[in-house]
């Protein structure tokens, strides 16, 4: 994200501004210590006592879901780019498939807390939890990076500040509202924060919506041909390429990103745990047919968020929008359809969507802190550590002492962060899930040879693969906007690794099984099947 | 409690959940489940997918074709972007039906048989 030039908020409305997010501060810490009183057990804790129904659980995937990349990112993406804006989010959506079809169902039956148990369900313990554990971590890492980096410069644009020292002021704080969410409230608080999150971006992307649609006479072609003619780049602003596919690298480039987009969704670490706090697999279903639902119907409204920036507000070079790389996009318009800079109505609704976008940086991160956290205590000190003889006292104790580690961690990394160029990292995180997770999970389910070797050669080799590749690409060095702009070592021509990682990762699965003569974790293949689809077994509900 | 760990002592209601997980297994009910299960979910995934790379292939290599306008100033590729969407929406609420009445009678009652051969 670009530093800020123009502060967007100025005098009353700052007032506003910051009492809104104070509330939001307030109603999400009031949410964590409510539920702070009902985590008794470890499946409290990790799983929300798995009492969620599939609408609620459904909603809270939405709030984990959709961040502040989604809503302020793609529709300044589209406010900048029109039309090549909208197809993030169209592989955002459609990866929802992979997860009904292949994954939810499935791992509601056969996990417990973490990814890694679904994984380790018949292989041996520590290699496999430690490696599902690393690329856990990994993932939840980068993304919570580009979260709290994005919360930054987001509350510096939204209240009015450049100053670094309060950007970095914001990155603690953030820091230190999402370890309270996650030590106090578990599982049960944050998907209670997300599901309030939810419903505000619902609400308030709805009410934008319809005040552009109406500036339109609900006519989606007349805001179109606003949106192209106002942007100074005519019909083209409607076609493919204004952002993606200039030259044939860049096709490949938007091939793979778009790879890692569909295939990533389902190996997301904080997106799995979700589906262990519904009581059964058809809740599981039911919460993933609800958040398609709120999602999709949330990318269609940020195409008309975003193509409403295009026409109503200044997106010419040097304007604020294209400043922040689009990231003020969403709430000037809500500003302008208000009635405008200066009016009441501006003011407060300027003020309104500056809430939600806070309200989602702190759902989103919330989310991805319990999942690293759970994962430390679950995995790393519970199995690989104490070989499965810990407490839970003693793990529920060790979960919170994760959750400060990772808050230290990631704000240690958000402050300098923020001079580099980061905007690759959400993209990253989606190429490692589709890399690393992804193909140990369907083999895992679907296939009986697979065994302990494959998994541990797929997780290490895909998140490895990935990595490697995007510090060697044109995002490592090479180019002025790349993370070592002065050096130049990059010799893989693509951003996005998803192309050759995705594939790499499920090589290495297969050859690390062919590789390794060890076939007990054939055995347990037929339970782990009746258990997957049967749900014989599989962990239930807690009732107090 | 559920065995995640393959450490825990082999006890007597180990030996009965393995027992019948065997069973089941062999059971014809659940080769029909697994067989009813794969039959929509692996053709439907091959279908998205399939269809989403078409259209993202499009984008790259087919932008003559993209950029025909439908009507007004829509044109093939927001057309083919709002596809993408409705696809995502049917094929879910086809997969949400099929299961409801296919599979998850099926299902229930090789649960059931677990529950009462194990006690849990």
């Amino acid at each position: 994200m670009t530093p800020l030039l123009v502060p967007l908020a100025a005098g009353d409305n700052r007032v506003l501004t910051i009492t809104l997010f104070l509330a939001v501060v307030a109603v999400t810490l009031g949410i964590t210590f409510w539920a702070s009183r009902q985590n008794k057990t470890a499946a409290d804790y990790y799983a929300g006592g798995r009492s969620f129904s599939g609408f609620q659980n459904g909603l809270a995937i939405g709030g984990d879901y959709m961040s502040a990349a989604s809503f302020l990112g793609i529709s300044g993406s589209i406010a900048l780019y029109g039309y090549d804006g909208f197809l993030y989010s169209i592989g955002f959506l459609v990866a929802w498939l992979v997860a009904l079809l292949l994954v939810a169902e499935l791992l509601r039956n056969s996990g417990r807390y973490t990814m890694a148990d679904q994984l380790a369900y018949r292989m041996r313990q520590t290699p496999v939890r430690s490696a599902a554990a690393t690329s856990t971590i990994v993932v939840s890492i980068f993304y919570l990076l580009a979260q709290m980096v994005g919360a930054g410069a987001l509350v510096g644009l939204l209240l009015g500040v450049s100053d670094p020292t309060v950007k970095n002021l914001v990155i603690v704080g953030v820091g230190i509202l999402m370890v309270v969410y996650v030590t106090l409230g578990g599982m049960k608080g944050t998907t209670w924060v997300q599901i309030v999150k939810a419903v505000l971006l619902m609400i308030g992307t709805l009410l934008i919506t319809i005040l552009v649609l109406a500036q339109f006479h609900f006519n989606l072609s007349e805001l179109l041909g606003a949106a192209a003619q106002n942007s100074g780049k005519g019909q083209a602003f409607l076609e493919p390429g204004q952002l993606y596919g200039k030259d044939l690298v860049g096709k490949f480039d938007f091939l793979s990103l778009g790879l890692a987009l569909v295939l990533g969704t389902a190996g997301l670490p904080h997106i799995l745990i979700r589906f262990y706090t519904t009581p059964t697999a058809n809740a599981a279903r039911k919460s993933v047919l609800w958040a398609i639902g709120l999602i999709g119907a949330f990318y269609l409204m940020t195409l008309v968020l975003g193509f409403g920036a295009a026409a109503l507000v200044n997106t010419a070079k040097g304007s604020q929008i294209a400043t922040t790389s689009g990231n003020a996009a969403s709430p000037l318009l809500a500003q302008a359809v208000g009635g405008g800079e200066g009016t009441l109505g501006g003011s407060v609704l300027l003020a309104l969507i500056s809430a939600v976008a806070f309200a989602t940086i702190l759902a989103v991160v919330a989310g991805l802190t319990l999942t690293s956290a759970s994962s430390v205590a679950h995995d790393l000190y519970a199995s690989v550590i104490k070989k499965g003889r810990a407490s839970e006292r003693s793990e529920m104790i060790v979960v919170r002492i994760a959750a400060f580690g990772i808050g230290a961690v990631a704000i240690a990394l958000a402050i300098p962060a923020q001079r580099l160029n980061i905007a690759f990292l959400v993209a990253l995180a989606f190429a490692v899930a589709a890399s690393a997770n992804l193909p140990a999970l369907l083999f895992n389910l679907f296939w009986r040879r697979f065994n302990t070797m494959g998994a541990t050669f797929s997780i290490y080799g895909g998140l490895i693969a990935a990595v490697v590749l995007v510090i060697f690409s044109p995002v490592g060095s090479g180019t002025p906007t790349s993370l070592a702009p002065t050096m130049d070592f990059a010799w893989f021509p693509l951003r996005n690794p998803g192309l050759v990682s995705i594939p790499f990762g499920f090589l290495c699965g297969i050859v690390g099984t062919f590789i390794s003569k060890d076939t007990s974790s054939q055995t347990r293949y037929d339970e782990l099947s009746v258990r997957s689809l049967t749900g014989a077994g599989a962990e239930k509900a807690i009732s107090h | 409690m559920a065995r995640t760990r393959r450490t825990p002592p082999a006890s007597n209601q180990r030996k009965r959940e393995e027992q019948s997980y065997t069973d089941l297994a062999r059971e014809p009910d659940f080769a029909e489940l697994k067989r009813r299960y794969r039959r929509f979910a692996i053709p439907a995934t091959v279908a998205f997918l399939v269809w989403y790379v078409t259209y993202v292939v499009c984008n790259n290599w087919a932008r003559g074709f993209m950029d025909t306008r439908v009507v007004g100033h829509v044109n093939v590729a927001l057309v083919f972007g709002l596809l993408q969407f409705l696809s995502t929406f049917v094929i879910a609420y086809l997969y949400s039906r099929y299961a409801d009445r296919h599979l998850d009678p099926l299902s229930t009652r090789l649960r059931q048989r677990y529950e009462k051969e194990t006690g849990r």
